[in-house]
């Protein structure tokens, strides 16, 4: 038996929303579907020809990006829009999580805003009497809930509208991203009554960004993608599609990020002072700023010695800007010099995106002794075990005299991404393990 | 439509407690509170009789006792006016309940009337405080008929409403021009002059083309001219009306209900 059944369901919008709507009182009340006689780039479809079943008691994980027709799936699933075709069938009464406390009126108390809205999901009078007891102790809200509306904080706000929502008791329930705000302790709280929920055998539907969460919690994984389905099945499997789509969009983004610093800074000639270029761009002078620790991004130095070309290499030897934690990762530096030098220390700098310097080093700190460079050279630097935690970091690659000198220094001109599975916080991660005496035992989340 | 209509009446509990709401809400912070149903009715009689009885100084034939007979109208009037210009704007204003919830949205413009139908009987005490104090000629075989002018009334604003909350969503300067009809219908209507004073033919025409004018005069006659109600079959005619009228306006709103999500 499904709960939710969508045939070749989709939906499409106008594109320019009022005034290409009804011109007249008469096509308002005679013209069946305002989209159908549009010409198609007047419309724009949200949700494109999205088929699958969902059998009862199975819990399905709706990702994707922003856009991309997630929350139109949902509403459409809800009956609060119609499909402008094919058709979406759902069994058993539905409680959709979509706005919580969407009926709240500000002006009266809490007790009666639960009566109300309460009935406004379906319930009945006599219904919510028996409920409210335990609906108020859900929310916490005992000393409040007499006091009206307009004087709740958004999070009691929200916990109170989603108590009343997860008390209707449905046979479906729709969930649109609501997780996301209240503090840690009710998040729990929620996730146990969705737990409790599956238990039960209901069928729920959860619209997130929380991958782990459709990870560990989802039975199937749906993937949308501007409005099409891009695929559906095994939650691990969909997630991991969908974590490397998002991976190559993010390394498109970082590569068209480092061509235009890289444009930058060449448009400039090395003799020429800089000075059209605007201060929060990538400033190029002869001369260092005075607080190197400061700097913004930027290139400066002689160009006795240049540097010709910066590439990050990951684990399968392609340039990228998008590694793993653990990964291998290689700074390839090309540099030209035209006439032989054997004065000259290449450093390198890995900031994180709030500018603390993670690490630095150069050849003259490792005791490297520079015997010459000529012509057309590259440098390879090798970190082993990209061992960061998640987030963006820029580089700083230089080539300067032994005293500091500069001959080229490129500050934060090249940026990548670190993506890890663990949330972990700081900005090192060492390579660690937890062991544990035998009275003390853990279970995986979510297994 | 008609099975739409019918599930209406599973949402009587919901319209009960929202129209209880909106009562409660409405005055919620003022010092005075539930005592400006009472008060609203007598500072609008207060008004009207001043213009009219001082300033204008209006004289017409059989009317004795002006404010009475002013106040005879002008409650239900209020009622009237009021419900139209409130549901205009219901389904905009309650826009997050149409997108966010899956919710009747007929039962917005419902409300709005139903929450004024209340208002107008809470008027009620002090216009039987003001019949009791002039001794108006009332007999209780008039009274029989107030129930039903009432009904009437009620049915002909529940099809305006739905009218004009739906195509207020499609066109939302209906809200602008919507205040100057009313107020020309408001002259339009017997209730600052009594309907004998209209003469001309025109103007028997307008005042029986004008289905508020038979309500307006029907209470008039229930509580305020002697004798027996003599509009009886006009009113009659005006409920039959009445109800195809509302008929077709939650036709109209049935037919533009897909759209409301995307447009409020």
């Amino acid at each position: 038996m499904h709960a939710i059944q969508a045939t070749h369901a989709s939906k499409v919008y106008r594109r320019y929303s009022r005034r290409h709507q009804f011109t007249t009182l008469k096509s308002a009340l005679l013209s069946r579907s305002l989209t159908r006689d549009l010409r198609p780039d007047e419309t724009f479809a949200a949700v494109r020809d999205v088929t699958f079943t969902l059998p009862r008691g199975r819990t399905l994980g709706v990702i994707g990006r922003n856009g991309s027709g997630k929350s139109t799936l949902l509403k459409l699933v809800a009956g609060i829009t119609k499909p402008t075709s094919g058709t979406i069938d759902v069994r058993g009464r539905i409680s959709a999580l979509i706005e919580l406390g969407a009926g709240f009126h500000p002006e009266i108390s809490g007790r009666e805003n639960v009566f109300i809205n309460g009935i406004m999901l379906g319930l009945t009078k006599r219904e919510i009497a028996r409920r409210f007891d335990e609906i108020v102790e859900f929310a916490e809200m005992k000393d409040f809930i007499d006091a009206p509306v307009k004087t709740y904080s958004s999070g009691m706000y929200m916990r109170l509208g989603f108590a009343v929502a997860i008390h209707v008791d449905p046979e479906v329930l729709l969930v649109d991203e609501v997780l996301a705000v209240g503090d840690e302790g009710f998040t729990h709280k929620c996730l146990d009554k969705f737990a409790e929920f599956k238990r039960r055998g209901k069928t729920i539907l959860l619209v997130t960004h929380a991958l782990g969460l459709v990870e560990r919690f989802c039975d199937e994984a749906l993937w949308m993608d501007a409005g099409s389905m891009k695929a559906i099945g095994d939650p691990k499997r969909v997630v991991g599609a969908y974590i490397t789509d998002v991976e190559v969009g993010e390394e498109q983004l970082l590569a068209a990020g480092d061509a235009k610093a890289k444009e930058l800074s060449t448009v400039v000639s090395p003799d020429e002072p800089a000075t059209a270029v605007l201060p929060d761009h990538p400033v190029e002078t002869a001369e260092g700023p005075a607080d190197m620790f400061r700097a913004t991004e930027g290139r400066w130095g002689s160009r006795e010695i240049e540097i010709t070309d910066v590439q990050l290499y990951g684990p399968d030897q392609q340039p990228g800007h998008v590694f793993h934690s653990g990964d291998p990762m290689t700074i390839r530096i090309a540099l030209r010099s035209p006439v032989e030098n054997e004065d000259f220390v290449i450093g390198i700098g890995i900031f994180n995106a709030e500018g603390v310097c993670c690490y630095g080093t150069n050849t003259s700190i490792e005791e490297l002794k520079a015997v010459r460079i000529f012509g057309d050279a590259e440098a390879l630097f090798t970190i082993e075990s990209l061992d960061l935690v998640e987030g963006t970091y820029k580089i700083d690659v230089a080539i300067h005299k032994l005293d500091g000198y500069p001959y080229d220094y490129h500050r934060l001109l090249y940026t990548f991404r670190v993506k890890s599975r663990t949330k972990d916080v700081g900005i090192y991660r060492p390579r660690h393990a937890w062991r544990f005496s035998d009275s003390l035992a853990f279970d995986r989340a979510g297994e | 439509m008609l099975r739409n209509l019918a599930q209406l009446f599973r949402y009587r509990g919901l319209i009960q407690s929202l129209v209880a709401r909106e009562l409660k809400a409405r005055y919620r912070g003022s010092v005075l509170g539930f005592f400006w149903s009472f008060i609203n009715p007598l500072l609008l009689l207060l008004v009207y009789s001043f213009v009219f009885k001082y300033l204008l100084a209006a004289r017409y034939e059989g009317i004795d006792h002006y404010e009475l007979f002013l106040f005879c109208g002008i409650l239900p009037w209020t009622w009237f006016s009021t419900s139209l210009l409130e549901s205009s704007g219901v389904l905009i204003s309650g826009g997050n309940l149409i997108k966010k919830v899956l919710f009747p949205a007929e039962i917005l413009p419902i409300v709005t009337v139903l929450a004024n139908m209340v208002h107008f009987f809470f008027g009620l005490p002090i216009l039987i405080a003001f019949l009791i104090y002039f001794s108006a000629p009332i007999t209780p075989r008039e009274l029989l008929w107030f129930p039903v002018v009432v009904i009437v009334q009620a049915v002909f604003t529940l099809g305006w409403a739905l009218i004009l909350s739906a195509l207020t969503v499609h066109f939302r300067d209906i809200r602008d021009i919507l205040s100057h009809i009313v107020t020309i219908w408001f002259f339009a209507t017997p209730v600052i002059y009594p309907y004998t004073q209209m003469t001309k033919h025109w103007q028997q025409g307008m005042l029986n083309l004008n289905p508020m004018s038979h309500v307006i005069i029907t209470y008039q006659e229930i509580l305020y001219f002697p004798g027996p109600v003599g509009h009886g079959m006009w009113l009659v005619t005006v409920g039959v009306a009445s109800s195809l009228f509302f008929l077709f306006g939650y036709w109209v709103f049935d037919r533009l209900r897909d759209t409301f999500a995307e447009e409020v």
